[in-house]
């Protein structure tokens, strides 16, 4: 009697076990047929297994992105981010050409929308706002955050002083004076005052590759925004350019947070206080910028720091 | 070992078949600029003996009293084409104001708001080049039946509306290329700034590229100028000066080609004095207004 009850207990447990390792067998198969794009697409499964979570989190995050999904003409270009960026400190994302760093920087004030047969599906919440809600208007989201490209993009009509005013004055500021002070804080801000002063009624673009890259965050900070967005902001440019810019971010960090798109590893090291690693459109992992190059947990992004791959 | 030999393989073979072309190619090098030197000498000795033969016609009937004062006596060779020139201005003045801001905004559409409807955009890319292709005494008759007839008179209205028609496609096709032309990291930095769809197109889009535009509507402008045959079917032609907006006007294409039918050689001096006029008066519209957009583009152009 008490023998079959075992026997009945076992196979009950068996089941029970079955269901349950078939259930997670068909989760990894899923994910496995999602990811399966790549060589190393089984170094991500092994990596999705235990996702991103426990060790490491951001208590009061400025901006919080929540399984972030985007696609480009219907292809999945970001598989469910989940990001938290920490006020007042620059957060570099860093990975292979196509990972998807751009995209999701696009993603933060909504530019991504802009691209035609682009999408975007999730959650980023910046203080109380969700940007992704339907309610939220984009225009006023792009207001609170300023985006530097990679290529220095001034407006080719207008004056050094114009690019800067352009924001304001576009946005229907007409008290001159104010406009006034704050390009002067801002060319100040940039770094670029001393070197323009005298010729603030020249076109913007007859300064040098560097300059208009600091002129454009001038006109960024011009809008005194809370978030500054950097596209790979210094691969067009020559190193002691690209090394003023490393500086300028130190001190824009005191009053705003910064978040960087880099190529440049060492850059990533120099400049940021946390980084992200990302490939194939996943977040491999995310932490303080010294743990991440120093002791990274994950085999994928110490291969990608030490330059084995990307 | 052996990819070492095959590579050098290669820089050989390479290296000898470049040196064996140098010379043939050098030869065929001078031979296509002389030829392509000689076919732009062939499209330009039409035009330039157009300007000669009217100049030299034409700049012996110029006075004071030949541009301002109506027609002498049929044949006489009294009296000019005042009403003809003032037709032209006002005719081509009222077309460019119906047809150069309908031209400019169905291009901003074109060019900035069709990307979510992209059927209907070909569809109107394809009428528009339709349209540039009607032949304008078509477009004549549609203006005699539509305005004339039930307006119950020629008039320079009329004129001035199949005018635009003709206008609207060219300067619709130019300003399209010339908006697209303007890179989008330009717009995506004035998004970037946080402004408004309708603020970056009119603030970055349109006005960065003025010049552009305005050549598209100055081209479109000297095209509609030397317009005959949608004129004989809307405005008719008069003697008289411009007398009201529903009354027959004159204008110097339709003075030339009755001038040019007369049988008189002082009409004939005459007409080629009215044509050297019409040229002249193109020529003076573009060159202002490309000054003007130069010198609105200066720091565009200063790159």
């Amino acid at each position: 009697m008490g023998n079959l009850d075992n026997n009945s207990l076992k196979s009950s447990i068996k089941e029970e076990i079955d269901t349950i390792s078939g259930y997670t067998k068909t989760k990894a198969e899923a994910d496995a047929t999602a990811t399966n794009e790549d060589k190393i697409s089984s170094y991500i499964k092994a990596e999705t297994e235990h996702p991103f979570n426990s060790e490491f989190k951001i208590e009061n995050p400025k901006l919080s992105i929540q399984s972030l999904k985007a696609w480009f003409s219907g292809k999945l270009a970001l598989k469910g981010i989940n990001l938290d960026v920490k006020e007042n400190c620059v957060t570099a994302l860093i990975g292979p050409s196509g990972c998807g760093k751009t995209t999701l920087l696009r993603c933060i004030n909504r530019m991504h929308d802009l691209t035609p047969n682009a999408t975007a599906d999730g959650k980023i919440i910046l203080d109380d706002l969700n940007i992704y809600d339907k309610q939220s208007d984009p225009v006023l989201i792009k207001r609170r955050m300023g985006m530097v490209f990679q290529k220095p993009n001034p407006f080719p009509t207008m004056s050094i002083y114009d690019n800067v005013a352009a924001g304001l004055k576009l946005n229907g500021i007409k008290d001159k004076n104010l406009i006034k002070d704050i390009v002067h804080d801002s060319l100040k801000g940039a770094a670029l005052w001393e070197e323009v002063k005298n010729d603030l009624d020249k076109p913007g673009i007859s300064l040098s590759g560097g300059q208009q890259q600091r002129l454009c965050i001038a006109r960024a900070l011009a809008m005194q925004p809370e978030i500054l967005l950097m596209d790979e902001p210094t691969s067009a440019l020559d190193p002691i350019a690209s090394s003023k810019i490393e500086e300028l971010m130190n001190d824009l960090k005191k009053n705003l947070t910064v978040i960087i798109v880099t190529h440049n590893m060492q850059q990533a090291a120099r400049v940021s206080d946390y980084t992200a690693f990302m490939y194939l459109g996943e977040l491999i992992e995310f932490g303080p910028t010294d743990q991440i190059f120093k002791y990274p947990k994950k085999e994928l992004t110490e291969r990608y720091i030490s330059g084995k791959f990307g | 070992m052996i990819k070492e030999n095959k590579t050098k393989d290669y820089k050989s073979i390479i290296q000898e078949r470049v040196a064996k072309n140098s010379r043939k190619r050098k030869i065929f090098n001078n031979f296509m600029t002389v030829l392509l030197f000689a076919f732009v000498v062939i499209a330009i000795i039409p035009l330039a003996s157009i300007l000669f033969e009217v100049f030299k016609n034409g700049v012996g009937a110029l006075s004071f009293e030949f541009l301002f004062s109506p027609p002498g006596a049929f044949g006489s060779g009294d009296g000019g084409i005042g009403p003809a020139i003032q037709g032209t201005l006002i005719a081509v003045g009222l077309a460019s104001l119906i047809g150069a801001p309908v031209g400019v905004l169905a291009g901003v559409y074109l060019s900035e708001y069709s990307s979510s409807s992209k059927h209907f955009a070909y569809f109107l890319r394809l009428f528009n080049d339709v349209l540039t292709g009607i032949p304008s005494i078509v477009i004549g008759i549609t203006g005699y039946i539509s305005l004339v007839l039930t307006l119950g008179s020629f008039s320079i209205l009329a004129g001035a509306f199949v005018l635009s028609i003709i206008m609207i496609p060219i300067v619709a096709r130019v300003s399209e290329e010339t908006l697209k032309l303007v890179p989008n990291s330009l717009r995506e930095a004035a998004y970037g700034l946080g402004l408004p769809k309708w603020k970056v197109v009119w603030h970055i889009v349109i006005k960065g590229s003025k010049s552009g535009i305005l050549t598209g509507i100055v081209l479109a402008v000297s095209r509609v100028a030397g317009e005959t045959a949608p004129l004989i079917m809307t405005i008719l032609g008069t003697s008289l000066f411009f007398s009201g907006f529903n009354s027959p006007v004159d204008a110097l294409p339709l003075r030339i080609w009755r001038l040019a039918s007369q049988p008189y050689p002082a009409a004939h001096e005459q007409g080629w004095g009215a044509a050297l006029v019409l040229i002249l008066l193109i020529l003076a519209l573009s060159v202002a207004l490309r000054m003007f957009a130069q010198k609105r583009s200066t720091y565009r152009s200063a790159t």
